[in-house]
C-alpha cells in the first residue's frame, strides 16, 4: 500500500513538474511612475505578438490598472521561453490629485485619476505578494535611484525570492547614467536600454529568456 | 490587551493647538509582539495626525508592502495624500547569520522615518545620512 502511495506521488510529481513547466510565468513590470514601464512592455509584446499592452503617456499615473498580455513568447538562443506580461502602475507613497492640474486637468478629472492611481499601486502591491513568479523592475537612467520606493521595493522583491531584472531605462536621453543605478544595487545585475528606440533590446530578450526561462 | 495607539492622552498633547512638529519616537520593544496590521495602524493613525513617526527598528519587507498598500486606500482628496517614508539602504546580507538566513528571519533593524507627505521632504539621502525638512501644518 505505502509502496503504491510513493509511486503515486512520484507519478503526480514529475507529471505536476511537467504542466508547471509549460505555464506561462507571470512576470510582473515594476518602477516608479514615468521609468517607461508601459513603453517597455509594449515594445516586448509588439516585438513577439504584434500587439500593445496599454496607452503611453508622459503624465504620471498613465498605467492605473495592472494589464496583462498573456502567452509572450519569446525565443533566444533556440531557447523559448513563455511568460505573461504584467504591466503595473508606478509605485508610490503619496498621490496629490493637484500634481495633475498642472497637466491641463480638471479638477474632477484629477481627482478621479489620483483615485484609479491609488487603487492600481495598492492592486500591484497586491499582486507583488501573491500573483507573480518574476519581476523585471525598470528605472529611468536620468534620475536617482537612490529613493525610498526603490530601496523598498528591490527589499520586498528580495524577500520574496523572486527571480529579478533591473532595467535602466532611457540610455537614449541626455544625463542617462547607468552606472549609478547600478552602483545602487550592486546585488543584481542591470542591463541598459532605450525601451522608446528599441536599443539593446536583444540583451534584455536574451536576459529574460536566462532570468525566467 | 492594551491598543497599540501610541497616542499620548489629548490633555498632554503638546501638538494639540499649537503649530508644533510631534515626534512619536516608538522602541522595538513597543512594536513587538503587534500584528502586521496592528503596527500599520499605529503608523498611520500617528501620521495622518500630522505626526512624524520614527520606528527604532523599522517594518519588514512584507510589512511595507502591506503599509504601501494600506496608505493607498486611505489617500482621499484634500484629506490624506500619503506618506513619505526614509530608511537607509538595506544593509548588506552579511549583517545576518548564518542560522538566521538558514531559518529565513529577517533582519529588519533599520531606523525609519514616516510622515504625511505634505510635511516631509527629503532633502538628501544615501547609505549614512538621511536629512529632511519637516514644515508646520
Amino acid at each position: 500500500m505505502g509502496l503504491l502511495t510513493n509511486l503515486r506521488d512520484s507519478i503526480s510529481r514529475v507529471t505536476d513538474g511537467l504542466f508547471a513547466a509549460d505555464e506561462p510565468k507571470r512576470i510582473g513590470i515594476y518602477g516608479p511612475p514615468n521609468a517607461g514601464k508601459t513603453t517597455l512592455a509594449n515594445r516586448i509584446a509588439r516585438d513577439w505578438t504584434g500587439d500593445a499592452v496599454g496607452p503611453e503617456s508622459h503624465i504620471p499615473h498613465e498605467t492605473r490598472r495592472a494589464r496583462r498580455k498573456e502567452n509572450v513568447e519569446i525565443e533566444r538562443n533556440g531557447r523559448k521561453v513563455t511568460i505573461d506580461i504584467v504591466d503595473t502602475p508606478g509605485v508610490t507613497t503619496k498621490v496629490d490629485y493637484k500634481e495633475f492640474l498642472d497637466h491641463d486637468m480638471e479638477k474632477d478629472d484629477a481627482v478621479r485619476r489620483s483615485r484609479e492611481a491609488t487603487e492600481g499601486v495598492a492592486e500591484a502591491m497586491h499582486w507583488l505578494r501573491e500573483d507573480v513568479d518574476g519581476v523585471i523592475y525598470v528605472l529611468d537612467s536620468t534620475t536617482d535611484p537612490f529613493t525610498q520606493v526603490n530601496t523598498m521595493l528591490i527589499g520586498i522583491i528580495e524577500s520574496q525570492d523572486l527571480p529579478a531584472l533591473i532595467l535602466a531605462n532611457k540610455t537614449d536621453l541626455p544625463g542617462s547614467d547607468v552606472q549609478q543605478i547600478a552602483n545602487a544595487f550592486p546585488q543584481h545585475e542591470t542591463i541598459p536600454l532605450s525601451a522608446l528606440e528599441g536599443d539593446n533590446m536583444d540583451e534584455v530578450y536574451t536576459k529574460i529568456a536566462e532570468y525566467f526561462g | 490587551m492594551p491598543g497599540p495607539k501610541a497616542n499620548v492622552d489629548a490633555a498632554d498633547d503638546p501638538d494639540d493647538g499649537d503649530d508644533g512638529v510631534r515626534i512619536d519616537m516608538i522602541s522595538g520593544a513597543r512594536m513587538e509582539g503587534l500584528t502586521t496590521m496592528e503596527k500599520i495602524r499605529l503608523i498611520l493613525d500617528g501620521v495622518r495626525d500630522g505626526n512624524i513617526v520614527i520606528l527604532e527598528e523599522g517594518l519588514s519587507p512584507d510589512e511595507e508592502s502591506r503599509l504601501i498598500e494600506v496608505t493607498m486606500t486611505e489617500i482621499s482628496p484634500d484629506d490624506f495624500t500619503g506618506i513619505e517614508i526614509e530608511t537607509y539602504p538595506k544593509a548588506e546580507a552579511g549583517d545576518q547569520s548564518f542560522l538566521d538566513k538558514l531559518m529565513g528571519r529577517e533582519s529588519t533593524q533599520k531606523l525609519t522615518v514616516i510622515g504625511p507627505a505634505n510635511r516631509i521632504e527629503t532633502l538628501h539621502k544615501d547609505e549614512n545620512l538621511i536629512s529632511t525638512l519637516v514644515s508646520r501644518k
